[in-house]
């Protein structure tokens, strides 16, 4: 693993897209020549190395979907003995839930992204209203 | 190129979409990886000492829990930095280390005092919301200067 300098970043591709899969991502991070460390998971992968490589690679990984892909950067490094679950006895890693939840959304993103890339105008719509609290009392009411 | 500060502040979407518009993110994470990078003998492997709560008496007084002044000496220079925000609220994954309440509105709060451009938008939950979401972010970001490197 790559030794952990100031100059060492890791980034964490998370991919979203329909015609790349992680395992294709991760074949393009083992085609580069740079010192590069490499961890797939579920929702893509995590690299890890010199920043000017990690940055050439992500860039290289970005372009292959360039709006289905995201990347953000990890304090951590992959397999980082107080984040990983290997080490933690299970349990989901910390941060984890907030990645998943946000990974939900990302189809959303990347088509309206595509929308947005196309040029394609914002369609008016309106906001749902929160429910009246007069509302929510008549529903309770006819319940009963 | 504008530092932009984002909230949630380890969000990949905001981190994501921020960096895709030619601007740089000022994230949590960044802020970790210093912390536990820096060799230190006191409270390995994450370095939290009480220097922390000590740092953070800049942003909160010192009846506020040590957590949310902890938290502050982190998040608070990061709003010194910033050029521009991004708040994003309606976010029930508020949680973890994001999930002290009383931070999260101090955070906020100190942003909106700061007097940069912010946009506050809310997390999408329908295919509609996510267009307005995504179109607003980059509308937001590509209206900032590009070119204000002066450090």
């Amino acid at each position: 693993m790559a030794e952990e300098t100031e100059d060492n970043i890791t980034k964490i591709v998370v991919i979203s897209s329909e015609s790349v899969l992680p395992t294709d991502a991760v074949m393009k991070v083992y085609e580069s020549e740079d010192s590069i460390t490499i961890k797939e998971t579920c929702f893509g992968t995590m690299v890890n190395g010199p920043r000017e490589a990690v940055l050439k690679v992500v860039e290289t990984l970005r372009s292959m979907d360039r709006n289905h892909i995201f990347v953000k950067e990890r304090g951590f490094k992959p397999g980082a003995e107080v984040r990983c679950r290997a080490g933690r006895g299970g349990g989901p890693r910390p941060g984890f839930h907030f990645l998943r939840e946000e990974v939900n959304m990302l189809p959303m993103i990347g088509r309206a992204l595509d929308k947005y890339e196309a040029g394609e105008p914002l369609e008016e719509h309106e906001a749902p209203e929160k429910l009246d609290i007069s509302k929510l009392k008549k529903i309770i009411d006819s319940e009963l | 190129m504008a530092k932009v500060i984002i909230y949630p502040t380890n969000s990949l979407i905001l981190s994501d979409m921020v960096e895709r518009f030619g601007h740089e993110p000022l994230a949590m994470m960044e802020k970790i990886k210093k912390i536990i990078n820096t060799v230190g003998v006191d409270s390995p492997p994450l370095n939290i000492t009480p220097e922390e709560p000590k740092r953070g008496l800049k942003y909160a007084a010192v009846e506020v829990p040590a957590g949310v002044r902890g938290r502050m000496a982190l998040i608070g220079p990061m709003i010194e930095l910033a050029e521009a925000g991004i708040i994003v609220g309606d976010s029930s994954i508020s949680f973890g280390c994001m999930g002290c309440a009383r931070t999260n509105e101090l955070t906020k709060f100190l942003i909106r005092e700061k007097g940069i451009p912010i946009l506050e938008i809310k997390y999408p939950r329908t295919e509609e919301e996510g267009q307005d979401f995504v179109y607003k972010i980059a509308e937001f970001l590509k209206s900032l200067p590009s070119g204000s490197d002066e450090e």
